[in-house]
């Protein structure tokens, strides 16, 4: 036995040394002949070729109407009736930034979208987060019909329900409560049906705020809120779907430990849970937010005076560069260009220091193998 | 008997409790959705459907509801000679363009997801269809007449313009490489389809590139390790690990790239359902019984595809 044992530790230490001598007596070059032109090599320096120009390729692809745009942004009026002029501006000017800056409140619109965006995402990442776990891990009665519905909330567009939806936050009242307190019985006013014709922004805003009828929650940030709490908003569904088929593929043994040591199920969705699915959560959050950032549908129907300023409000020819010069449609598309680059540039920002989570998340915490 | 079952009753719902309080705790995680989809959505829901079933009159001062039972569905169906036509249409337009954008898709996140120079940016660059397709981006788009005439010279197809010249590949090349090996020609016009259409499905398949690659983030590495130096190669470690890994992902990527090709304004039905609100009359409630039949449909389709794939889906944990 013993003498077997040192046997092996003999042969590990002889070949170890050997092929330290094999690897310092080998020249330079045949070393380098050796790992260069090899088969697995040329393999891989092929992938990583082709790999590169496919992501370059698919890259032009999806930024040159970017391109175009940025390359706009830059141009003096003259460079629109320029033939000579395509992608590289002429006459260089930060002209066009610098209105939509200062002239259609940026910094206003800003920082309203960034609240509204930022606390909208938050509430729909966690409460996505809370339903889907429950639809996940939980046998109950009915589990299927919820999930049901969750989907249905996904398949019908809210466009289709814009009318419906804009009389239920106008006159918003739960089940009716507020309107029996008040006597209730009202008819709705002529003026809303228009809706239904796509005239959104016409509706005079005649009435108070409390109306027996209901609470006015039009102008304010409730009706996206509550629409957020309750897992309803822009695409609600997919983030729910999305957090179920990840949950459902967390191995229960992770949990059932958890309830040995005698945590709570909502101890263990907090402590254990959550912090696993970290890279889902900002998924959720980055399409949450930025689509809230960009959206013009809700906030359309939502924001119907001109006091809150938000993103879509700023796409707008800011009083500056108005002009009935030549190539006027070319240059007012360019302007309404800018405004979108603008639009666009925090979330773009946002990305770059959000995918760094993405990828951190689970190899932090790599406990998925049993 | 009125003893003994006194003294029963604490005594089982003490026994009975795990199971019942996992469901009620279950209960408890969807509450805020309940609650919502009953008190906010299904009002709304049923105030559309209930417009299906109405005629609205225009009179001084307000209008009126006329209740005419099931007469938009059958005007929808028997009398508009183009809905059924768009229907069939937009049906098989989906046949093709769902596996291709969820084919792209998880082809892409699997690429973006290997370590190189510049993933960061490449992610990053991937990312702008998610944003740039949606809301006041689109409508700014829709304005952009800088574009095409920027557009012009380079030659490239921004999905505006459909001319031949523009086509990156001509059907006659692939076809003369595809005839040697002799595939059926749906399939060349498919792959040929689908080389033109390439800026459609990129832009359409970021957020669906998005969701593979944090599925794919979280498979943990320990497995790809342990393969590795069992021997395998990275197709061989594609189809028996990542592949099954990401299965739930695929189910949630397809239901959501049919929604949303089903739903999205510029699907052929939802065009037409949106230009016969104005161009018919009463064309509100009827483009209302429109809609609803087309959702019920698409729900169809959904529950079928998710009913057969998800026989195949693998989740890591036992049941």
């Amino acid at each position: 036995m013993n003498q077997n044992v040192e046997n092996q530790v003999k042969v590990r230490k002889e070949s170890k040394n050997k092929i330290r001598v094999d690897f310092d007596r080998t020249p330079l070059k045949e070393r380098l002949k050796a790992k260069f032109l090899s088969l697995f090599f040329l393999k891989k320096v092929l992938w990583y070729i082709v790999r590169l120009i496919l992501l370059i390729g698919i890259s032009y692809i999806v930024l040159f109407p970017h391109f175009t745009k940025i390359a706009g942004s830059f141009m003096a009026p003259e460079d629109f009736v320029d033939v000579t002029v395509r992608l590289i501006p002429k006459n260089f000017s930060l002209e066009m930034y610098r209105a939509i800056w200062s002239e259609l409140g940026y910094v206003q619109a800003f920082t309203n979208t960034l609240l509204l965006s930022l606390s909208t995402a938050l509430i729909q990442t966690f409460i996505c987060c809370f339903v889907a776990y429950g639809l996940a891990k939980f046998k109950f009665k009915g589990n299927n019909i919820v999930f049901f519905a969750v989907v249905f909330s996904l398949v019908v567009p809210h466009p289709t329900l814009r009318l419906s939806m804009f009389m239920s936050f106008r006159y918003f009242d739960i089940l009716g409560i507020f309107g029996f307190l008040n006597g209730g019985g009202f008819e709705i006013p002529f003026t809303d049906i228009r809706i239904l014709e796509d005239v959104v922004d016409i509706i005079p805003n005649a009435w108070d705020k409390f109306s027996p009828e209901g609470i006015n929650l039009t102008n304010t940030y409730w009706p996206l809120i509550i629409l957020s709490l309750c897992g309803l908003a822009f695409k609600n569904g997919l983030y729910i779907f999305m957090l179920r088929q990840f949950f459902r593929g967390v191995p229960d043994e992770l949990e059932e430990s958890a309830y040995i040591d005698g945590s709570g199920v909502f101890r263990t969705f907090f402590q254990i849970i959550l912090p696993l699915s970290v890279p889902m959560m900002i998924t959720v959050f980055l399409f949450a937010f930025s689509w809230q950032w960009t959206d013009d549908f809700y906030t359309g129907l939502f924001f119907t005076d001109a006091k809150t300023v938000l993103m879509p409000n700023i796409v707008n020819i800011p009083t500056s560069l108005t002009t009935d010069y030549a190539g006027q449609n070319l240059y007012y598309a360019a302007i309404r260009n800018t405004c979108g680059i603008m639009i666009i540039a925090p979330l773009i920002i946002m990305y770059l220091f959000c995918q760094k989570y993405l990828v951190q998340g689970i190899e932090r915490s790599g406990l998925t193998a049993d | 008997m009125t003893n003994d079952v006194k003294i029963k009753a604490p005594k089982r719902r003490k026994n009975a409790s795990l199971e019942k309080r996992k469901a009620r705790a279950g209960w408890i995680f969807v509450l805020p959705f309940l609650i919502g989809f009953i008190v906010v959505y299904l009002p709304m829901i049923i105030d559309s459907i209930r417009y299906s079933f109405y005629h609205i009159k225009f009179i001084t001062g307000g209008y009126e509801l006329v209740p005419v039972g099931w007469q938009n569905y059958n005007y929808a169906l028997f009398e508009s000679t183009e809905y059924v036509q768009t229907l069939v249409k937009g049906l098989t337009d989906m046949v093709f363009d769902i596996p291709m954008i969820l084919i792209f898709s998880l082809f892409m996140a699997v690429l973006l997801n290997q370590k190189m120079v510049g993933r960061a940016a490449f992610r990053a660059i991937f990312f702008v269809p998610v944003i740039a397709s949606t809301g006041i981006m689109e409508a700014i788009d829709a304005q952009n007449t800088l574009s095409d005439y920027m557009g012009e010279a380079s030659g490239i197809e921004d999905g505006s313009g459909e001319s031949a010249a523009t086509d990156i590949v001509s059907a006659m090349d692939i076809e003369v490489l595809f005839s040697g090996m002799a595939v059926g020609q749906g399939l060349v016009e498919y792959v040929v389809t689908a080389i033109n259409n390439i800026y459609d499905i990129v832009n359409r398949s970021g957020v669906q590139m998005l969701i593979f690659l944090a599925g794919l983030q979280s498979i943990s590495p320990a497995i790809y390790e342990s393969v590795q130096i069992d021997g395998a190669t990275s197709w061989e470690t594609f189809w028996k690990i990542t592949f099954p890994m990401i299965s739930p992902m695929i189910l949630v990527n397809a239901v959501y790239t049919i929604i949303d090709a089903f739903t999205t304004d510029s699907n052929v039905v939802m065009k037409f359902i949106s230009s016969s609100e104005k161009s018919i009359t009463n064309g509100n409630v009827i483009t209302s019984a429109m809609a609803w039949m087309y959702f019920l449909l698409v729900i169809a389709i959904i529950a079928l595809f998710a009913l057969i794939f998800s026989a195949f889906v693998f989740y890591q944990r036992r049941d």
